[in-house]
């Protein structure tokens, strides 16, 4: 168990060490999400009611496009230059390096989005205890994300266009994901429990981190034959 | 390890070791290889590569993969990884087909492609201590820092790789031959963008495995040699 | 005497049984469409509050039923496909796909004429209509996933893969969406007649029937044209009197 562990923790920091020295990707991300969030306000109008309704969804949206952005990063520098063979033939289990590749993900494009989050609440006018929902929803919700899309960021795996059909595969399989989470934002503001909410975004991260990585290994199996 | 495995023979008789060895007549033997590939079948697409291949190797044997361009050497070397799954037949390592024993098989097999599974932002150092940790191995410093000196990368030991030419960076990715302690070395192209030094240091790299009873599958275009152990030959046509 | 059900699983075999079958489906389904059209268009009396409108129902109802049997069917497939490694299985799975995402595409847009006569709009966010959208974005996945891997062996296990995690989540997907569609009070369509008719019940049975029918006869000859298409370099393919000729 403690092996496992410490696996996962060596795979999880390789993959942060390698974002850090390579810091413009993770940047990319997190200005993608901030141009697109302040996007809408231009594309809908300036009324605080409307933003104020808004804003939970257009967050959330924001973090899902963000997220699949830096998706078609996750395999594709390890498939290039040979380390994912390696991987494969590793004597430990693959879906140990794949839960450890998803956690160093998420670290690197979920976890600034969270920390971005109120800033950007602000923007919307958002009221303080909505904008902690929102931190503690998308907290849960985009390990999630990163889970879900490395499932389909293996299976298109060296694909032509594969950005854009990661995309399609994704998308749907989040929508529960974007629904509890903002859901539960929704709720706060109609003065009614999100507890329920996070409850259940809680229930959806536990059933992803114990399915997704057997799955994604799989996928990757299937993906470099 | 199990050398051999009964297959038929008076088992009550045979009640123990002694027994068998005094009268062998008792039981009969069969004669179980390290790594044994029966019928094998391979394609890609529609093309058939190669089909009914059937080989044996034994602890500190060496066999050298022959074949043009085109004639599934590579294939043939990544289905014995397990990374390819065969259309027909088996591979069994000490008499268990490798698909059953997995990540077990896995622990045996270091393979080494043609990609070096490197990473251009990390120093060579790093690279290796994570391939090591990767297969399994804890790899301290001075060790790593031995092995990438053994080598010939002294002093280059903590630059990012993206700096070194093609035969250092090559020369980073064999090193995992030095910190290895897989039993079946599968190397395609080994001598790939090597000089004449790094290939004599491959040669008797071979020569120290092969000598602690490992085994070795290689393919290459430049001569090759082997001291003390025949170099068996399999050729794809 | 036992059966050996293994038999048809070669595309050997299943492709002149296929060949036999698919007349008999296709006439019985031609003829249940006739049918079930004349008895819920002529037939059939008209809803008291719906007026003539719900008669779209006919449509609407079997194709979104069959549109989520088949992908649950589908996925069925992609998993022995992927399990035992039959080719036949990966075969069928492909086959499926176009024609749920037929039907997905056929309910979505039935559901929309039925909204507009009803509500006065195209689109309502129903939870129904919004899973069969789902539901269509799944079956485009999987049809575009297949689509883009060259080698029909990644292919097959790549989208069987994907056609698996799908099916495990269209279940989450429809409480979460019903759930969503409950807070937000949205419209939902019902049948305003708590009790159908005899006559209704009939016509809605003989066009399931019927959709299933197509369905069958539709996708085992396009199973016949990608068994065609894969094994054409065998011996067997090229001695078929249709190949022949």
């Amino acid at each position: 168990m403690n092996k496992i562990l410490l696996l996962l923790i060596m795979v999880a920091r390789r993959d942060l060490v390698l974002a850090m020295r390579r810091r413009a990707d993770v940047l990319t991300t997190l200005i993608f999400f901030v141009m697109v969030v302040s996007l809408f306000p231009l594309g809908v109008g300036p009324e605080t009611d409307m933003l104020r309704k808004m804003a939970p969804g257009v967050l959330w949206v924001s973090a899902l496009l963000a997220s699949m952005l830096s998706l078609g990063r996750l395999f594709s520098a390890d498939y290039l230059d040979g380390t994912l063979e390696q991987m494969l033939l590793a004597p430990q289990s693959l879906s140990v390096l794949v839960l450890g590749k998803m956690a160093a993900h998420w670290m690197v494009s979920g976890l600034p989005l969270v920390l971005m989050t109120p800033v950007l609440g602000l923007q919307f006018d958002m009221p303080l205890k909505a904008v902690g929902v929102l931190m503690l929803s998308l907290l849960l919700g985009t390990p999630v994300l990163s889970m879900i899309g490395a499932i389909g960021a293996a299976l298109t795996l060296g694909l032509r266009g594969g950005g854009v059909l990661l995309s399609l595969l994704v998308l749907p399989l989040c929508i529960p994901v974007l629904i509890f989470g903002t859901g539960a934002v929704g709720a706060v503001t109609d003065g009614l429990g999100y507890s329920s909410h996070l409850s259940l975004l809680g229930a959806l991260l536990v059933l992803a981190a114990v399915f997704t990585p057997w799955v994604a290994a799989q996928a990757l199996r299937i993906s470099m034959e | 390890m199990r050398p051999f495995e009964i297959v038929g023979g008076d088992y009550k008789a045979a009640q123990s070791v002694e027994s068998i060895v005094y009268n062998p007549k008792l039981v009969n033997f069969r004669f179980v290889f390290m790594l044994e590939v029966s019928n094998l079948a391979c394609s890609r697409g529609d093309h058939r590569l190669f089909a009914g291949l059937s080989f044996a190797l034994h602890s500190g044997q060496v066999m050298q993969i022959q074949g043009a361009n085109g004639s599934g050497k590579t294939s043939l070397l990544r289905t014995l990884c397990g990374f390819i799954q065969p259309d027909e037949g088996k591979i069994a390592w000490q008499g268990v087909d490798v698909r059953d024993l997995a990540e077990d098989y896995f622990a045996r097999v270091l393979y080494l492609g043609h990609l070096n599974a490197i990473k251009d932002e990390l120093s060579a150092l790093e690279n290796l201590r994570i391939s090591a940790g990767l297969s399994g191995i804890k790899l301290n410093e001075s060790d790593a820092i031995a092995a990438l000196r053994r080598m010939g990368l002294k002093g280059r030991e903590r630059l990012p790789v993206k700096v070194l030419s093609q035969g250092q960076r090559r020369r980073v990715a064999l090193a995992r031959l030095l910190v290895s302690d897989a039993v079946l070395w599968i190397l395609d192209e080994p001598l790939a963008a090597l000089d004449v030094n790094a290939v004599a240091l491959i040669e008797e790299l071979l020569d120290e495995h092969l000598a602690k009873q490992g085994m070795v599958i290689f393919t290459t275009h430049q001569p090759l040699k082997v001291a003390g152990v025949e170099m068996r030959s399999l050729s794809l046509s | 005497m036992a059966i050996n059900w293994f038999k048809y699983s070669a595309p050997t075999m299943f492709y002149p049984l296929a060949g036999k079958l698919i007349p008999w489906f296709a006439v019985s389904s031609a003829i249940l469409f006739v049918a079930g059209l004349y008895l819920g268009f002529v037939v059939a009396p008209s809803d008291a509050t719906q007026g003539e409108f719900y008669r779209i129902i006919y449509i609407h109802v079997p194709t979104s039923i069959l549109s989520m049997f088949l992908y649950l069917v589908m996925a069925g497939y992609a998993a022995l496909g992927l399990i035992f490694n039959t080719r036949l299985s990966a075969m069928m799975a492909s086959a499926i796909a176009p024609t749920g995402a037929l039907f997905s595409f056929i309910a979505l847009w039935t559901g929309a004429l039925w909204g507009k006569p009803m509500w006065g709009t195209w689109w309502v966010w129903d939870a129904r209509l919004t899973s069969e959208l789902i539901l269509l974005f799944l079956y485009l996945g999987f049809i575009s996933l297949h689509a883009s891997i060259d080698d029909p062996r990644r292919a097959d296990r790549a989208a069987a893969l994907l056609a698996i995690v799908g099916s495990v989540n269209v279940p989450i997907i429809y409480f979460s969406v019903k759930w969503w569609n409950t807070l937000h009070q949205g419209s939902t369509i019902k049948f305003s007649g708590t009790s159908m008719q005899v006559t209704m019940q009939h016509a809605m049975f003989t066009m399931l029937a019927a959709c299933w029918l197509y369905a069958a006869a539709v996708v085992l000859s396009r199973v016949r044209s990608i068994i065609l298409e894969r094994e054409r370099h065998t011996k067997w393919i090229a001695e078929l009197s249709e190949v022949q000729s």
